[in-house]
């Protein structure tokens, strides 16, 4: 099998760079050969860029994967928005040779052109078909007994014809991967739901997104749980910086920590916290920490 | 006067031939019925596919813009209509009269500027390197090389120009 490129996107880089070293960290102590992917841009982002000019929209995403393609790798995302517009753009370059023609055309003004040679991957998917929850856990050095509420994100799985990792309503693969670091994966109402974040609501309509986020946060608390872990910054972002905006806009508070599954897969593999992002300045995640020293302790 | 004419007659024709297949909608609820959006908002996505391709309206329809593209419709419609495609579809129609939200402007301006919607800042300057990696990530804000052709291959799909132009008069 090919190795792997990183495809960092716009938010693991410039808004949380402790999942890129989380990504990294975990990656290079699993022996999983993957390097950066110099040059890359933004992939360009499904909700907007697709929405309003989808040949604009394929040719940066062409531009990206030919980067990939010159070092023949396959590509890994760590976003869900970047693996739609990645695998989606991969798929059609590979399916419609004439749409390819077109891109191609583009891409000769600036020396490029696109094969359509390599695959896109989602490191969970990645995770989970060339590994598995079993081998997964062989990696585990630490432990971490505590209750998780998974949040898939929508294009992570869907459309489910594209994705072709089963169906949505109930799948099960991310949680099993929760499971093999010692945690548990709780189930709660509307868990494959949105977080509210997507198609560009967010950017032009953010009080009526955090809605959406609020009713999710609101099921997951009564749930009752340690934290939230998630396979894209961009509900990460939402998830979390969303908790802080719907204080300030509703005065309700959550405090519940938000982690990338990297970050977790991170403690798990014995990275401390600081080192992945998770700032123990805030008081929900030191309780986070506090909670997971004491099981090391017991 | 013609000109109005004919461009409204071509945007009917675009919006018609992008909703052809919600033509299958027999109005069962089912996507509004599983639409996130739709419960805290007023997208009524069923009433979208009811009238998508049939009245030029539905550009200047702020609904259209509050769909977070979740394919919970999408997956659900029990007659197989692709409703999220046809949607950014329909918006593609909007974007390219002119109907961009500022919001939604102002991100492509971004990734015009910086081949980035999000780009760097100097916080994230200093977490960077604070954890241990460098100041700048492996992409174009690093290689400004790769940042020119990001650019040109907008200038070349024209991207540049849909979104500058209009400006002024922006009907979202």
């Amino acid at each position: 099998m090919k190795g792997l490129s990183l495809f960092l996107g716009c938010l693991v880089p410039n808004r949380y760079p402790g999942i890129e070293m989380a990504t990294k960290l975990c990656l290079a102590k699993m022996d999983i050969d993957c390097v950066d992917l110099p040059g890359a841009s933004c992939c360009p982002a499904p909700g907007v860029f697709r929405s309003f000019d989808r040949t604009t929209w394929l040719t940066l995403a062409s531009r990206n994967i030919v980067l990939s393609e010159q070092m023949d790798r396959n590509m890994l995302t760590i976003c869900n928005g970047c693996f739609s517009t990645l695998e989606d753009a991969n798929r059609t370059i590979k399916e419609d040779d004439i749409v390819k023609e077109d891109i191609n055309e583009h891409l000769a003004k600036v020396g490029k052109e696109i094969k359509g040679d390599i695959d896109v991957r989602h490191i969970i998917e990645y995770f989970y078909q060339e590994y598995g929850p079993e081998k997964i856990s062989s990696y585990v050095e630490r432990q971490l007994d505590i209750r998780v509420a998974v949040h898939y994100g929508c294009h992570l799985i869907k459309p489910t014809k594209d994705r072709g990792l089963g169906g949505f309503e109930r799948p099960t693969f991310f949680d099993e991967l929760v499971t093999a670091l010692g945690a548990t994966s709780v189930e709660y109402p509307d868990k494959v739901a949105c977080c509210g974040a997507g198609g560009g609501v967010r950017s032009a309509m953010k009080e009526r997104s955090l809605k959406m986020t609020e009713a999710k946060l609101a099921k997951i608390k009564e749930t009752g749980v340690d934290c939230i872990v998630n396979s894209c910054p961009f509900c990460h972002m939402q998830l979390d910086s969303g908790q802080d905006e719907i204080k300030e806009l509703a005065g309700t508070e959550f405090e519940i920590p938000v982690l990338h599954y990297t970050q977790l897969l991170g403690l798990a593999l014995g990275f401390p916290a600081e080192m992945i992002g998770i700032d123990t300045g805030i008081e929900k995640n030191r309780k986070l920490m506090d909670l997971l020293d004491s099981q090391m302790d017991s | 006067m013609e000109d109005e004419e004919a461009m409204e007659a071509e945007i009917s024709g675009k919006l018609n031939s992008v909703s052809v297949g919600a033509l299958r909608c027999m109005q069962c609820g089912i996507c509004s019925s599983s639409c996130p959006s739709g419960r805290h908002t007023s997208l009524n996505i069923r009433k979208i596919v009811k009238i998508a391709g049939k009245n030029s309206d539905i550009l200047d329809n702020e609904e259209l813009w509050m769909c977070t593209t979740c394919y919970n419709c999408h997956e659900r419609c029990p007659r197989g209509i692709d409703i999220v495609d046809i949607l950014l579809k329909i918006r593609a129609v909007a974007a390219q009269s002119g109907r961009i939200l500022p919001e939604h402007r102002q991100v492509c301006k971004m990734l015009l500027e910086c081949g980035h919607a999000v780009p760097i800042n100097d916080t994230n300057k200093t977490k960077r390197t604070e954890i241990g990696l460098e100041e700048m990530p492996e992409t174009v804000h690093k290689y400004k090389d790769g940042l020119e052709e990001v650019k040109k291959l907008m200038t070349s799909c024209g991207f540049d120009e849909l979104i500058m132009q209009n400006e002024g008069e922006n009907r979202a």
